[in-house]
């Protein structure tokens, strides 16, 4: 088959794709809207147990990641190859580093059993069961999405390296980052409505 | 570069790449044999469907356990579903038809993302067996019916998780094929191919590819929520943790119904590029196509709630439901205008397609019209869940999508596989077929408003009559289905060999390259200058 190569169409492929992300997410901001309008009381008490530092670290690290990897594609932009592949072990790195900081906080969440199934959280009434059924389900669901951007950082990383990603092909890695910087913006709306909204 | 300039004057059938025999086609990213690939898929599951509806039919020919419990009525109803709607008609004529035709209608070599064109039938596929899965493993078959309403879906002890996971990995393939189309209609139509001078099939496929991008998504996360309520045990439906059902019927349809257009839309298109072929006349109001098209695939999103109006909603939600559901009918309504119009002095040419398109209008517009019958407040409350709804939604999804589809194959066979059918035969299949469809699914509008429940195997005997009629009806309709598919299939193998480019007297592009179209469809991309269907020059 002849290759045919469109860069532009290759990024409003992503943009499309960009687009039923949002939609997944946004379906679940439905449901979370819908409960927090029943149980505000509830919701509010549940929010109270996330930890907050956590919750600030990890965004503070999301958002400089969107930056090391934006500078990375810029990087490969003038064919500076040792740049873009710093900026994207940093990025890598982050993503890394993001993960380790959840396992911590939802450790933490099940040694108190504020965990969907746990016979404490049942007694708790239907507010903080939604409230942490919401809170795992979405952070559960964003964090399989940074474990994607992880894969893809690690391929893009190899491409990089073989050269298959260069000055003047460098469409994965664009694309990656934009993926990446949807995976940092839903987390940006997750983060005020479970951790800061009281 | 050799290899490609051979390509060039042999069939796409008869290509060698680098794989050879059954893989050539499995691993292949010509659109054309991915096009092929799924119709195989989709005619195997589908005369399983047929025969799981047939078997229910037989079992309703008298009241009481004929040849089933209800037990088995409802595994195989869901079993229906399932296949009739995610396998079939969702991914229908633009998985097929779509895939075929739209790059070559628009002047393109392939589709914008060959490689993941490949891997939405293979997911397609994948989802297909995981469904297969709940059949032979765990408590036996599924008996939620194929909306898998909360909180039954996760209360039954049946084996509901891999229909439904199966149902989300078949939502990646519909989202991939969409993304695929919108891109490919973007940024690869044929020089001078403005959008207004593109043909109304790929434009019928722009709407649904929209439809299936921003629609399948909510799918997914819904189907998603209820393997959690099954494995995590997480409630957001669970009236026992909190949840609310109603919620859930709410994300369902949220899909569900903008999934009817998906399968309409695509149908609606087929049909408007086989009316002015077979009058030999423009088509009537282009432009108004086009419009109703975007504002059926637009307005569609927004009348999810018809499906509920006795779930419990708000009076004034009830009342703006039932608007907008009146109000999609409208632009339903001028394209039926626009067709009967082209028709109207044109110079009709008797022919298979045109047969199945002119029924396709006829039993389009019974389903249409019923649908505002259901759609207006007051009626609804009584005709909800009778059978009455399963009629209606019968003659949209099978009259309507399953009409086009047959017009689709008669009217596109000779240019897919180079050869013909016997017109004869097809003609006939579709005389049979379209009485046995008629006798089967008008009585259940009378048992429905009579008061005959759906999703029960058993029945009143004062519901007798109308039955036995409908049941003979499934029969002489499978019978007609065997003539038609008997008749194809044999001769996609044996039929009379064509090489004729053009032998309805198309005026759109596909009828100008090769039949069978060679590997590139084109020798060298053409330049649009006329409409389509110009006839009057």
């Amino acid at each position: 088959m002849l290759e045919h190569r469109d860069d532009q169409g290759a990024k409003l492929g992503m943009w499309l794709f960009l687009f039923t992300e949002l939609l997944l997410f946004g379906m679940l901001f439905v449901v979370y809207a819908v409960y927090r309008s029943m149980h505000p009381e509830a919701f509010r008490i549940a929010g109270e147990e996330l930890d907050v530092v956590i919750g600030t670290i990890n965004t503070v690290i999301l958002l400089i990641s969107s930056m090391t990897v934006a500078m990375s594609i810029t990087a490969i932009q003038k064919g500076d190859k040792k740049r873009a592949l710093q900026l994207l072990g940093i990025t890598l790195l982050i993503a890394i580093v993001f993960l380790v900081n959840k396992y911590f906080e939802w450790g933490a969440k099940f040694e108190y059993g504020f965990y969907p199934g746990a016979g404490e959280l049942a007694e708790l009434g239907y507010g903080t069961i939604l409230f942490f059924g919401l809170y795992f389900f979405m952070t559960g669901l964003h964090a399989l999405h940074i474990l994607i951007g992880i894969g893809l950082f690690i391929y893009v990383i190899a491409q990089v390296r073989k050269d298959r990603i260069h000055q003047e092909d460098y469409i994965w890695l664009e694309n990656t980052g934009l993926y990446w910087h949807l995976v940092d913006l839903i987390w940006i709306f997750l983060f005020p409505l479970f951790y800061l909204i009281h | 570069m050799s290899e490609a300039s051979t390509a060039k004057h042999v069939s796409y059938l008869d290509y060698k790449g680098r794989y050879k025999g059954f893989l050539g086609w499995i691993l292949s990213t010509d659109h054309k044999r991915i096009g092929l690939l799924y119709l195989y898929t989709m005619l195997g599951f589908f005369s399983v469907g047929a025969i799981l509806g047939l078997l229910m039919k037989t079992q309703l020919i008298a009241p009481g356990y004929t040849i089933m419990g209800p037990q088995t009525y409802n595994a195989l109803f869901t079993l229906h579903g399932i296949i009739m709607i995610f396998i079939i008609v969702v991914p229908g004529l633009p998985a097929v038809f779509g895939n075929f035709f739209l790059p070559i209608m628009i002047g393109a070599k392939d589709v914008a993302f060959p490689r993941i064109n490949l891997l939405s039938w293979w997911l397609y596929v994948i989802g297909i067996l995981i469904v297969l899965t709940s059949q032979f493993m765990g408590d036996g078959p599924p008996d939620t019916g194929w909306t898998f309403y909360a909180p039954y879906s996760f209360r039954t002890p049946t084996n509901v998780l891999p229909a439904v996971f199966g149902a989300f990995v078949m939502g990646f393939s519909s989202i991939l094929t969409g993304i695929n189309f919108v891109v490919t209609i973007h940024r690869m139509r044929a020089p001078g191919m403005k959008w207004l001078k593109m043909p109304l099939f790929p434009w019928t496929l722009y709407g649904t590819a929209w439809i299936q991008i921003l629609a399948t998504p909510v799918i997914g996360i819904t189907l998603l929520l209820i393997v959690a309520e099954r494995t995590l045990g997480i409630g957001f439906f669970d009236p026992a943790l909190g949840g609310d059902p109603i919620l859930y019927q709410h994300l369902f349809w949220i899909y569900s119904h903008p999934a009817v257009y998906i399968m309409i839309l695509p149908a609606m298109g087929a049909i408007s590029e086989i009316i002015p072929v077979f009058s030999r006349k423009t088509i009537f109001g282009y432009k108004a196509i086009v419009l109703s098209t975007m504002a059926i695939a637009f307005v569609g999103y927004f009348v999810w709630g018809h499906h509920m109006f006795t779930s419990g909603m708000s009076g004034r939600a009830l009342f703006a439901f039932s608007f907008l559901t009146f109000l999609v009918a409208i632009p339903s309504a001028v394209k039926v205008f626009n067709w009967v119009s082209t028709m109207h002095r044109g110079s009709l040419i008797m022919q298979t397609p045109f047969y199945w398109a002119v029924s396709f209008i006829f039993v389009f517009m019974i389903g249409g019209l019923t649908g505002l019958v259901l759609g207006s407040l007051a009626t609804n409350v009584h005709l909800h869940d009778t059978h009455f709804v399963v009629a209606h939604f019968h003659f949209i999804v099978f009259g309507g999508t399953g009409f086009a589809f047959m017009a689709a194959v008669h009217y596109w066979f000779p240019k897919m596989f180079g050869r013909m059918y016997d017109a004869n035969w097809a003609n006939m299949g579709w005389g049979v077929f379209f009485i046995g469809f008629l006798a089967l699914y008008l009585p259940m509008f009378y048992l429905g408003i009579m008061g005959m429940p759906r999703r029960y195997y058993d029945y009143l005997p004062s519901f007798h009559g109308g039955n036995i009629l409908s049941s003979l009806g499934a029969w002489v309709m499978v019978a007609g289905l065997l003539i038609i598919f008997i008749n194809l299939v044999r001769s996609a193998r044996h039929g009379q060999k064509t090489s004729e480019k053009n032998p309805w007297n198309g005026r759109t592009l596909e009828w100008q390259v090769d039949t069978p179209p060679t590997l590139f469809n084109f020798d060298e991309i053409p330049t649009v200058t006329k409409r389509p269907y110009d006839y009057e020059e």
